[in-house]
């Protein structure tokens, strides 16, 4: 097949026109300073023939005689057309106001320029991100571009971020979009062993990113085959340019607090609730409170003066907020360098980078140096070649899990009376030779100060490239790129974390390591040509990807001492092993872009893949797809009006799949690990399924982009339906095979939904206003799971339930406090006969049914730029919002707003509790240790949604003048803050939440002692040499 | 038109040329295999392979939910309520305790799955038998000891899932799926019926009936003939069939040359006072290391007592006084239970590592004894002579006479909290309780999960 299509490209381009020809000059500068600008296309209206400005700024065209126009581009400024008057024309550009003229990455060594898309991608520029304190480039997608879903998830540095193109489209595979660096489709997932999922991302600098497409539709999508249907991630890094050798410094510092702390009680409010828990007590057993053996005693004696040390009954108002003993305030220190130049034949852009961030929680610390260099050599008038390298280091220093006595924010529990400091030994309370069965809980604290678990990973991207220009029009490029991850991970746990490491008595010394080959080749032809009024281009190649990761651990036991900390000095080696995993990928790609007279454009692309994870049955998939758009603007009957400017209609179909589904998951396998009686045994371990293929999405999409009053105001609108079958679930069978399910395609899903976007440039002239807004909808919607329960997350309230989108929270609705004596009540949600629900209430949790009571998954995303300049001043102000979703609090709520079941502290919202008959309240009576409203129910389920105050940032440039006698080009002082503000109704910490230890396509939205995200304030100074 | 591509060199050209073949070469590539598991048409094809997965059916049937335990403690806890106090935490066991169980109980759902994924470890050690090629001993060995565990799960399931031998007409009663070929994918044949009591009991004879012949006289830590003669004494019992029954015991007790311990007390505790060996005694057992294996019958019988070191428990299962009381004075046995915060433990269970016995040979007399006693004959020796063994080891005065609930209640004593009670209850169709010995709620449900994903299965009465 592909050598027929090999003919049918060859045979295209053996058109010739001929016409006598003439030489026209001149050279391009900046309109803003007047500088040359090197790099500049600059193409024979209506043909071909293309040139580019060298460094100075000058260029040379040959052009026939039937050639009235030049049209000059160039990224970040607006296309110019010049009308060739004389051999020589000179133009000067504009920067870029409207992005209708902005060059698309397409994939594939593709382009379009923005006007002429079919497919939907959202393209966010390297500088809207840039010196962004965000370690990784995912999480500042945030409210960039329209329908992708960005969730950090938890204030800790480096972890894993969640992100949902359209919506999510599988239950049990891999959810992410594809991230594409420079053409290797990169190692994304975590490496993690231990405190949640880390975020691979991280070891790439965002400062080194020119762009960001993200392919959301299947038009777009389709050219990455089985890999596409949760959108595609183009990044693409800086090149160099010729033209003066640029140097940038820029330093960054500042400092970080968590966004919030939560009212927790004090230590009187704390009594007054406890001692009132256990008077009810006493009541009920009818013991006078001051016996020797109440609960009410037992609260004094045993409760509140022995975790104070005795000082609670002396003291009753001394109160220890263990916020104050986890948060910390953290600094934030940030150097960049970047150098881009070049000549005409030698182009190079580099950079390095260090970063030092400290977390906001105590005991996480995050270290990052980066370097990189992009070079681009022209060898000769029909090749080039380049080689892209970055080298990074990223040291982070990690916290457990949420779901970890040893979490900081898990001290939130401890009783108020409790010092942070034991008063007999002046350690950590807790802390041996020190009564360790202080505080409560485990005091966290002890595994900041007595344990160490550091991630370093050493990461290389690096990718070259030749580059033949076989014909007019025509040219060939390979590529060869590494995606190399070298992870280690060290963790040492002292004997005072005995109570949390239980084998810890003498030390214990944890090793693994992760050894991650991403190896991708890639090779295509590209063809454009013009031929009077059509424009064509196509491309055809193929790939192919191979991945491998080792993996390795040693664990020790019994060391000398704490000065002993590696495990040559352990006296048993508890644990080892090793293991290793592999998946492939090869495929071939066509693509044709086909546009008559500006106006009608028709684009096609169709992908194969193969892979090492698919059935033998179902080895090779084909994802084929079409789009269409029309440009009304250019028609006649528009062509001149003066409101509309420009206008588009699009729409496009395609078939895209999901091949994240594990690898050797289709499989008959057998396992090593049957042994028995210390012999080696195996077993069989998974059945085969030859059928077993990536999951299928099918995507339609229609859009219109407009453009009105000159193009000040530009906009897309789009709205999209996404259907997924083959869903890979675990299938129950019988039990009597040997075996309790089987991995199968069966599953069906579907996402639908609506974007906006709006460009404006409400000022113009020397106080420049303008605004970028974007929102979009999404409703997902299980429609087939084949009656299998699928449930996860905190207590399992997270389901896939048919008729609702993946990850609803499932689970008894709570009906308030009954007045009259403080019960706390529920819903039946039983069945009436008519089929509706019965709304009576009960005290009795079992005789509550489960319902559908929220949903993780937000109504609405949105995100809104304002960027304002005047002579001197710019300033940004972001915000995001997410709109419509739920949270679930129960992971600490069981503990914490529970009206005093346990003896942890509570939320100062449990103060409302009902006390007597009559009080009309939500929080339940107090009652110790009996459960009172404190299950699982959608008392913990509260609303999610949020508008943040992302990014505002005020800087001064001084001008050229200014600076001369400094030989310094550019100084610009600025101030940012991430995270300033947040308008949102949740009622824990902070609404962008998801608890790392039950992470997963359905288990989200749940709060487990999770961190707020950082508020950070920056002093910024960006020099340029 | 001008064409750059004179301008390439030659060598330009042939490597384009090259890198292009080589990448439609690639898809070969694409036939890579995993490392810690291996496909299944690699897993079966040498005498090693085989060998191999022998080890990993003895690794099924060693699993908790198996002949780790869990079947034993599930016909303790169903057929004695009168002796011991179950105070555990898990709600599966605890209706099992109290016979309310449910269809979805989770140990009814373990057991079964666990003794169907040993028997489908099994199935994959037969079908490969031919493989073994090195001795005819060899490849007989392994086949016995592969029908020998089969065999094992299948009398195990039927025991506990179906009606019991007697119970209307077991010819016709549902037994339980016999699966008896490895599964390889899923078809229309993996969602099979219930093989009548019958069928699933002549499979079993069948089975045992040719391990033993197959089997060597001893085999280390695996099973021997005489595992295999007795746990077919056992089937035999089962059936009513007490001359093939007493005869296989009479087999075994003549044949193995093993001898009752001198010491009662000496059958346990091995790990901690041992060093892990096998007891003499033990005909069948299945092994419990520190680096595998599970014994649940300590974890729920077992206590953590601070004066012996090693033990281990979740001190759910208290022994009643009263069952204590039932002893003769001067029965070595009486005192075979420890006192710990208020609560007798059996010290058969205390210890965690060693062996989990599933037969040991004191059964062989107590079998020998009753077939003779029933069946008025004395092959090996007389009923009388057998019994008297059991008890001077004990300590217990000879008797003179002896009667069947003699020998009956003499094996309830000695076989105590060694998993018998509800089988002897059924077998000798006495009550359980106030429940009588065929009530259905001493019958185990069909796992919901699998009448729920398996249509042709029928569910037992009562759930």
């Amino acid at each position: 097949m592909r050598k027929k299509l090999l003919v049918g490209l060859f045979a295209l381009f053996c058109v010739v026109v001929a016409h006598a020809q003439t030489t026209v000059s001149g050279k391009v500068t900046d309109a803003a300073n007047g500088a040359p600008l090197g790099g500049v296309t600059v193409k024979a209206k209506g043909t071909a023939v293309t040139s580019v400005t060298g460094a100075d700024g000058m260029y040379s065209i040959k052009v026939t005689s039937s050639v009235k126009t030049l049209v000059f581009s160039y990224v970040g400024f607006t296309d110019m057309e010049a009308p060739v008057r004389g051999t020589s024309v000179d133009v000067a550009l504009n920067s870029a106001v409207s992005n209708l003229s902005e060059v698309i990455v397409t994939g594939f060594g593709g382009s379009q320029i923005k006007r002429e898309v079919t497919g939907n991608i959202a393209r966010v520029k390297g500088k809207d991100i840039e010196y962004m304190p965000t370690p990784s480039v995912d999480a500042a997608l945030q409210g960039k571009a329209a329908g992708v879903f960005v969730n950090s998830q938890s204030g800790k540095l480096g972890q894993a971020v969640t992100v949902r193109v359209r919506g999510n489209s599988s239950i049990s595979a891999n959810s992410q979009p594809l991230y594409v660096l420079d053409g290797i489709p990169m190692t994304s997932n975590s490496q993690s062993s231990y405190g949640g999922a880390t975020n691979p991302l991280v070891d790439l600098n965002p400062n080194d990113i020119e762009s960001i497409e993200v392919l959301k539709d299947a038009s777009a999508g389709a050219i990455f085959g089985s890999r596409a249907a949760n959108g595609v991630v183009l990044i693409t890094t800086k090149k160099g340019r010729a033209g003066k050798t640029q140097v940038t410094f820029n330093y960054q510092t500042g400092a970080a607090e968590a966004t919030k702390r939560l009212a927790m009680l004090n230590s009187e409010e704390y009594a007054t609730l406890i001692l009132e828990g256990a008077k009810y007590r006493d009541d009920l057993d009818g013991t006078p409170l001051n016996d020797p053996d109440s609960w009410t005693t037992y609260v004094k004696d045993g409760v509140m003066d022995y975790y104070s040390y005795g000082n609670w009954s002396k003291d009753p108002k001394k109160t220890y907020d263990w916020q104050d003993a986890v948060f910390q305030k953290a600094p934030y220190r940030q150097a960049d360098l970047q150098i881009r130049g070049g000549t005409d034949k030698t182009k190079f852009f580099s950079s390095f980078q260090h970063l030092e961030q400290t977390g906001t929680m105590v005991g996480n610390e995050l270290t990052r140096t980066t370097g990189r260099l992009n070079i681009d050599q022209k060898v000769n008038d029909w090749l080039d070649m380049g080689v892209s390298l970055s080298l990074s280091r990223t040291l982070n220093r990690r916290l457990p899990d949420d779901n970890a006595f040893s979490n900081p924010l898990q001290a939130i529990a401890l009783m108020p009376m409790n010092p942070f400091t034991d008063p007999n030994t002046g350690l950590p309370s807790g802390a041996p030779p020190g009564d360790i069965n202080i505080p409560l809980y485990y005091n966290p604290i002890l595994s900041v100060d007595y344990a160490r678990y550091a991630q370093e990973v050493y990461r290389t991207f690096g990718n070259a490239y030749f580059k033949a220009y076989l014909a007019k029009g025509l040219t060939f490029q390979t590529e060869f790129g590494m995606d190399y991850l070298s992870q280690n991970e060290e963790g040492y746990f002292q004997s005072q974390t005995v109570r949390n490491q239980t084998r810890a008595t003498r030390g214990l010394g944890q090793n693994r390591g992760a050894f991650v080959t991403n190896y991708n080749t890639q090779s295509y032809f590209n063809y454009s040509t013009v031929i009077r009024k059509h424009n064509i281009s196509a491309t055809l190649g193929t790939q192919y990807q191979q991945s491998q990761a080792k993996y390795n651990f040693t664990e020790g036991l019994a060391f000398p001492s704490d000065s002993y900390q590696k495990i040559a000095s352990a006296a048993t080696i508890s644990s080892g092993s090793s293991s290793q995993t592999d998946f492939r990928f090869l495929s071939y790609f066509l693509r044709g872009n086909y546009t008559f007279d500006e106006k009608y454009i028709v684009s096609a692309s169709a992908r194969i893949d193969q892979s090492s994870r698919f059935g033998k049955n179902s080895r090779s998939g084909f994802f084929p797809a079409v789009s269409a758009g029309w440009i009304l603007s250019n028609e006649k009957f528009l062509q001149d009006n003066k409101l509309v400017s420009f206008l588009k209609l699009r729409a496009s179909f395609g078939i895209v799949g999901n091949a994240e589904i594990g690898n050797f998951p289709q499989l008959g396998l057998f396992s090593g690990d049957a042994g028995y009686a210390g012999a080696a045994g195996q077993r069989p371990s998974q059945l085969r399924n030859d059928n077993l293929k990536w999951e299928t999405t099918n995507q339609f999409d229609i859009g219109i982009d407009f453009g009105i009053l000159n193009n000040r105001i530009t906009g897309e609108i789009d709205y999209y339906i996404k259907k997924t079958d083959g869903l890979l679930l675990n299938v129950n069978i019988p039990a009597t095979t040997g075996f309790n399910s089987q991995v199968r395609n069966v599953g069906k899903l579907e996402n639908r939904g609506f974007e906006f976007v709006l460009n404006t440039q409400n000022l113009i002239g020397a106080f420049k206003w303008n605004t970028s807004f974007n929102i979009a909808r999404n409703i997902g919607k299980v429609t087939d799971i084949q009656g299998q329960i699928i449930e996860g997350g905190v207590s399992s309230m997270n389901r896939v339930q048919e008729g609702y989108a993946v990850g609803v929270f499932y689970t008894p609705q709570y009906a308030g406090v009954d007045p009259a004596n403080g019960n706390a009540l529920f819903y039946l949600n039983t069945k009436n006969a008519d089929g509706s629900l019965n709304k009576g209430t009960t005290s009795n949790y079992n005789l509550a049914q489960r319902v559908v009571v929220g949903d993780p998954n937000p109504d609405y995303i949105l995100g809104i730029t304002n960027n304002f300049s005047y002579k001197g001043f710019d300033a940004s102000i972001f915000f995001n919002g997410v709109l419509g979703n739920e949270n679930n609090i129960y992971g600490m709520g069981r503990y914490s707003s529970a009206s005093m079941l346990y003896e942890d502290n509570n939320t100062a919202d449990q103060l409302r509790r009902w006390q007597k008959p009559g009080d009309i309240t939500d929080v339940p009576q107090v009652r110790l240790y009996r459960v009172n409203g404190s299950q699982a129910s959608s008392r913990y389920i509260v609303d999610g949604s949020y508008i943040r105050l992302r990014t505002v940032s005020l800087g001064y440039t001084f001008n050229a003048k200014q600076l001369s006698k400094f030989k310094i080009e550019r100084l610009r002082l600025y101030v940012s803050a991430q995270n300033l503000l947040t308008f949102t109704n949740y009622t824990y910490w902070d609404p962008e939440v998801n608890a790392d230890s039950f992470d997963s396509n359905i288990a989200k939205g749940n709060d487990f002692y999770t961190s707020p995200q950082p508020r950070t304030i920056l002093f910024g100074v960006n020099v340029g040499f | 038109m001008k064409i750059l591509i004179n301008n390439m060199s030659n060598y330009f050209k042939a490597a384009l040329l090259l890198g292009t073949i080589t990448l439609v070469s690639c898809e070969k590539r694409l036939d890579i295999a995993p490392t810690q598991s291996i496909a299944d048409n690699l897993a079966l094809n040498t005498e090693g392979d085989v060998l191999v997965t022998l080890v990993g059916a003895y690794d099924g049937a060693q699993s908790g939910a198996a002949y780790g335990g869990d079947i034993m403690v599930l016909n303790d806890l169903i057929g004695n309520s009168t002796n011991i106090n179950f105070t555990g935490t898990f709600a599966g066991l605890s209706d099992a305790y109290q016979t309310q169980m449910v269809s979805d109980n989770s140990f009814a759902t373990g057991t079964w799955a666990a003794c169907y994924n040993t028997i489908n470890r099994c199935n994959n050690v037969l079908s490969a038998i031919a493989k073994v090629t090195s001795s005819t001993a060899k490849r007989n060995s392994v086949e016995g000891e592969a029908l020998m565990l089969r065999a094992s799960m299948y009398f195990e399931l039927v025991r506990l899932y179906a009606k019991f031998v007697g119970d209307g007409d077991y010819a016709t009663n549902p037994g339980v799926p016999l699966v008896l070929t490895p599964t390889g994918n899923v078809t229309d044949a993996n969602y099979p019926a219930r093989a009548t009591v019958k069928a699933v009991y002549d499979q079993v004879i069948a089975d045992l009936t040719k391990a033993e012949t197959l089997l060597p006289n001893s085999n280390g830590n695996y099973a021997s003939k005489w595992a295999a003669a007795a746990q077919l004494s056992r089937v035999h019992l089962m059936v009513r069939d007490y001359a093939a029954a007493r005869d296989a015991a009479n087999r075994v007790i003549t044949g193995s040359g093993k001898n009752l311990a001198a010491n009662f007390g000496s059958n346990w505790f091995t790990f901690i006072n041992n060093a892990g060996a096998t007891p003499a005694e033990y005909l069948f057992s299945l092994k419990v290391t520190t680096q595998d294996g599970t014994n649940s019958q300590n974890t729920y019988f077992g206590r953590a007592i601070g004066s012996i070191p090693g033990t281990a428990g979740r001190s759910d299962c208290k022994i009643r006084p009263a069952h204590i009381a039932a002893y003769e004075n001067g029965d070595f046995r009486k005192t075979y239970f420890i006192l710990n915060g208020g609560n007798n433990y059996t010290l058969k269970h205390l210890d965690r590592f060693g062996d989990v016995a599933i037969i040991r040979l004191a059964e062989m007399f107590l079998t020998r004894a009753e077939c003779n006693q029933r069946l008025g004959t004395t092959i090996g020796a007389t009923p009388l002579a057998d019994i008297n063994r059991i008890r001077t080891r004990v300590g217990l005065a000879s008797l003179l006479t002896v009667t069947l609930a003699d020998i009956t209640k003499e094996r309830s004593f000695e076989l105590a909290f060694e998993g018998h009670y509800l089988i002897e209850a059924k077998r000798l169709q006495t009550p359980v309780g106030t429940l009588a010995w065929n009530d259905a709620k001493l019958i185990l449900p069909i796992p919901r999960r699998e009448t729920d994903v398996n249509k042709n299965l029928v569910q037992n009465a009562g759930y």
